[in-house]
């Protein structure tokens, strides 16, 4: 045992370890992997020197260079807002009718307008701006308050009913059934005549139910109940339906209309936000 | 109850038979030191065939980013581009997009089973001939040995002192070696812009960083792989000769020591044969072991470092030649007929006898004695893959052929599937990319077809809805657009239909889309 012990079958020598009969051999590890090592642990040690890297109770080294990756992410943020500053600042002194003309500030807005969208809009109108049964679907051609993005961006600046806004879009329609201003039948024959409107089953034209419609309806739906969008009226004769668009529908709204709401997004997102808003709304499909 | 403690007996020491594993005088380095090879110059078809090889691919690296290819005002008119920043690959009358990157996943197939084909065949050719590794190496061999001299002169130099001599020796060699080094990365750039522009602005210190950094980082393995690490970078670093070495077979050509010939080796062989011993070919001049750049001794038999670049051919045929026997002791040969050859000269103690392989009367080989000929390339295996590399390259080469440079995408709108309009008619909407991928720009109409009562809007077009829309493609780019499509009356929920792209030139291209709707009511 006083001499190195060679392997017959490598010709290396062996750490002189054996398990059951299984010597381990010495093979020496190349010198340039052993630089290699040594040139690790100097990097390390310049990094650790360098780099915010020991742990302490409620912080870290902070490294000479005095590296932080929250410095870093804030620095970033900084620059997205440095780099889209100027368009913000676009949007702010554009009137929104002329945003659309110039196609970058379009863009960039009905972006903005789109994650706007997400946070402020899609519990109402849906993820897709299709809306629901009392919510209006943005996409279609179907306006209430007008499709022109004025009149979208004045829907969007003072809401629907929204009371805290004194200049909120405002209607309402008579409980014609619930306070008794027209008899059971009369409310039969008007819903009749209104679904003959648009040809839904069970629409019936009578000279009644068209003198009920003059008299009662007309001048909130117009004359023909083709919608008066600035009254709010809703078009009788499309074939858009805020609620229920049969016949049944038409009777329990005229019994007991519902009125919708949407808040005044002016006062709480600012103007340049709302003009974003209505650029994306009116970039849906349905604008005017 | 007293308990009686016997009294302790004197203990008994054993002395082991034994020395420490790690003691002063077993130790040995843990770390071995790389032994400097110095590889003599050779002369030979192998070497001329190498230089050819070095010249050709060098000339390729260092030139292809200098030739022109005229592509017209819209496009560069750099024969091979790979332009990041737009994301185009150009390379010649050939223009790739990055949603034709499968072009790139066929050729790594095409180069794996060419890697297949040609290990099988002529074995670790591209280790010994091709791979830049030992390409940059022979290069920068030539300059050590234009500076140093030959092999003895470059150990005499290693081992003598520091003189003037020396050190201007060192610096030249490494200062030229370092300049490869910045030639070599330089060129690299240049495939990533427009070289004659880029060369400017690098000579003016106005390029990007990242220029910089490229030439620097490889300057930096040029010099460090070619210069200092060389053989260890294919035995320790290289994945490839593990990988070669699994898929030679024994009719795979290798660099063969003939031991059938060469046995018993006896360097001084006329003496030898005067004292009426058996003598081989093989005089032990070690001619093939002062050539080999790897350090190995090609008459251990194939070994792993072996990059199979056939200079110990060369060295023995010279030494055969001025011998006056037959070339060819060290040589291009299979296992298989290396084996039988042995079979024939292994007399019955096992020895290999020259005398078994050689006619006695007139000296020469036996006629039973294989030579490895062109025909061990031809064989099942090697067929079968040089047939799937030509299909696959020929299929990559119909579907360039046959692609159109006008395409069209077309992703349908999924929330909402579908808007109905206030005349109970439905819209779909559709984001439309339409690809212009020629260096032109073009007129195209884009249509709808098997969509009865279909009509098409854009989306800045205010409800107007129209059978076909013209719109103008720039010169090798990407319209993005939102279509509407209208329709009403459909007869089913969903009604594929297709959206059609025509340029004024005739190029057709179509895409396959759906147009949904509520199931009709009953």
């Amino acid at each position: 045992m006083s001499n190195k012990e060679i392997d017959d079958l490598s010709g290396t020598e062996t750490t002189g370890h054996e398990w059951d009969g299984i010597k381990e051999l010495n093979t020496p590890l190349p010198r340039w992997w052993l630089w290699t090592f040594y040139g690790c642990i100097v990097f390390a040690l310049g990094y650790v020197i360098a780099y915010p890297a020991i742990p302490l109770i409620s912080s870290a080294t902070p490294g000479l260079l005095g590296y932080s990756s929250r410095a870093t992410l804030d620095a970033y943020l900084d620059a997205a807002k440095a780099a889209q500053g100027g368009l913000v600042q676009q949007v702010a002194d554009t009137p929104v009718a002329e945003i659309a003309s110039n196609p970058d500030l379009a863009r960039f807005a009905a972006a903005g307008g789109r994650s706007l969208f997400k946070v402020y809009c899609v519990q109402c109108h849906g993820t897709g701006a299709t809306g629901g049964p009392g919510y209006p679907n943005l996409n279609d051609d179907d306006w209430i308050w007008g499709g022109t993005i004025d009149q979208i961006y004045t829907t969007l600046t003072h809401g629907v009913r929204w009371e805290a806004d004194t200049d909120t879009r405002f209607n309402i329609m008579p409980n014609f059934g619930a306070d008794g201003l027209l008899e059971p039948a009369q409310i039969t024959t008007a819903a009749r005549y209104v679904a003959s409107l648009s040809g839904l089953e069970g629409g019936e034209n009578t000279p009644e139910g068209q003198q009920l419609f003059a008299e009662n309806c007309a001048a909130c739906h117009g004359d023909a109940g083709q919608g008066l969008p600035d009254m709010g009226g809703p078009s009788l004769v499309d074939a858009i339906w805020l609620y229920d668009g049969s016949l049944a529908g038409i009777e329990t709204q005229l019994q007991k209309p519902r009125h919708g709401v949407m808040p005044a997004w002016g006062a709480r997102l600012g103007d340049t936000a709302v003009k974003q808003l209505a650029v994306y709304v009116h970039s849906l499909g349905g604008g005017k | 109850m007293t308990t009686i403690i016997p009294a302790p007996k004197a203990p008994k020491l054993e002395q082991y038979d034994v020395e420490p594993v790690n003691s002063q005088k077993r130790r040995q380095p843990l770390y071995a030191a790389r032994t400097k090879i110095y590889p003599r110059r050779t002369k030979g078809a192998f070497r001329n065939f190498k230089w050819l090889v070095m010249l050709i691919t060098l000339g390729i690296y260092y030139i292809t980013p200098w030739l022109r290819w005229d592509r017209g005002a819209f496009a560069p008119d750099q024969a091979v581009l790979i332009d990041l920043e737009h994301r185009r690959f150009f390379f010649f009358f050939i223009e790739i997009w990055p949603q034709e990157f499968y072009y790139v996943a066929g050729m790594l197939v095409m180069a794996g089973i060419g890697l297949f084909l040609i290990t099988s065949t002529v074995g670790r050719a591209w280790c010994g001939y091709a791979c830049p590794q030992t390409v940059w190496v022979d290069l920068f061999l030539v300059v050590e040995r234009a500076i140093e001299g030959d092999r003895n002169a470059r150990m005499k130099l290693e081992k003598g002192p520091w003189t003037v001599d020396k050190l201007w020796k060192r610096v030249t060699k490494h200062t030229i070696w370092l300049l490869i080094g910045v030639v070599t990365g330089g060129a690299w750039i240049f495939y990533f812009a427009d070289a004659p522009t880029l060369l400017h602005d690098v000579l003016g210190f106005e390029a990007p960083i990242v220029a910089y950094s490229t030439i620097a980082l490889l300057t930096a393995t040029t010099y460090v792989f070619g210069g200092l690490l060389r053989e260890q970078v294919c035995t320790y670093m290289c994945p490839w000769p593990r990988i070669q070495g699994a898929m030679l077979d024994e009719y795979s050509l290798t660099v063969t020591y003939n031991e059938w010939r060469g046995e018993p080796r006896n360097l001084h062989s006329k003496k030898a044969i005067a004292e009426g011993k058996a003598v081989g070919d093989c005089v032990d001049c070690n001619a093939c072991v002062v050539v080999c750049p790897m350090g190995i001794d090609i008459r251990d038999g194939q070994q792993l470092e072996c990059i199979t670049c056939a200079l110990c051919i060369d060295a023995c045929d010279d030494v055969m030649t001025r011998l006056g026997k037959e070339k060819g002791l060290i040589s291009y040969a299979t296992l298989n007929d290396y084996n039988i050859n042995m079979r024939l000269s292994e007399g019955t103690d096992g020895r290999v006898d020259p005398a078994r392989v050689r006619d006695t009367s007139t000296g020469r080989l036996i006629d039973a004695i294989r030579h490895t000929t062109w025909r061990s390339i031809v064989r099942p295996r090697t067929i079968m893959y040089f047939i799937l590399f030509s299909a696959i390259g020929l299929g990559m080469l119909t579907v360039l052929s046959l692609r159109s440079p006008l395409d069209i995408n077309v992703l349908h709108d999924r929330n909402p599937l579908y808007v109905e309009l206030k005349d109970g008619s439905f819209r779909n909407g559709y984001d439309v990319k339409l690809l212009n991928m020629t260096p032109t720009p073009r007129s195209v109409v884009l249509s709808i077809e098997g969509l009865p009562g279909g009509s098409l809007s854009l989306a800045d077009s205010k409800g107007e809805s129209s059978t076909a829309i013209a719109l103008d493609l720039d010169a090798d780019k990407v319209l993005p657009l939102r279509v509407y499509v209208h329709a009403k009356d459909v007869q089913s929920a969903k009604t594929p239909f297709t959206l059609v792209v025509t340029s004024t030139d005739g190029l057709v291209s179509t895409a396959r889309a759906n147009f949904e709707t509520p199931e009709p009511k009953k």
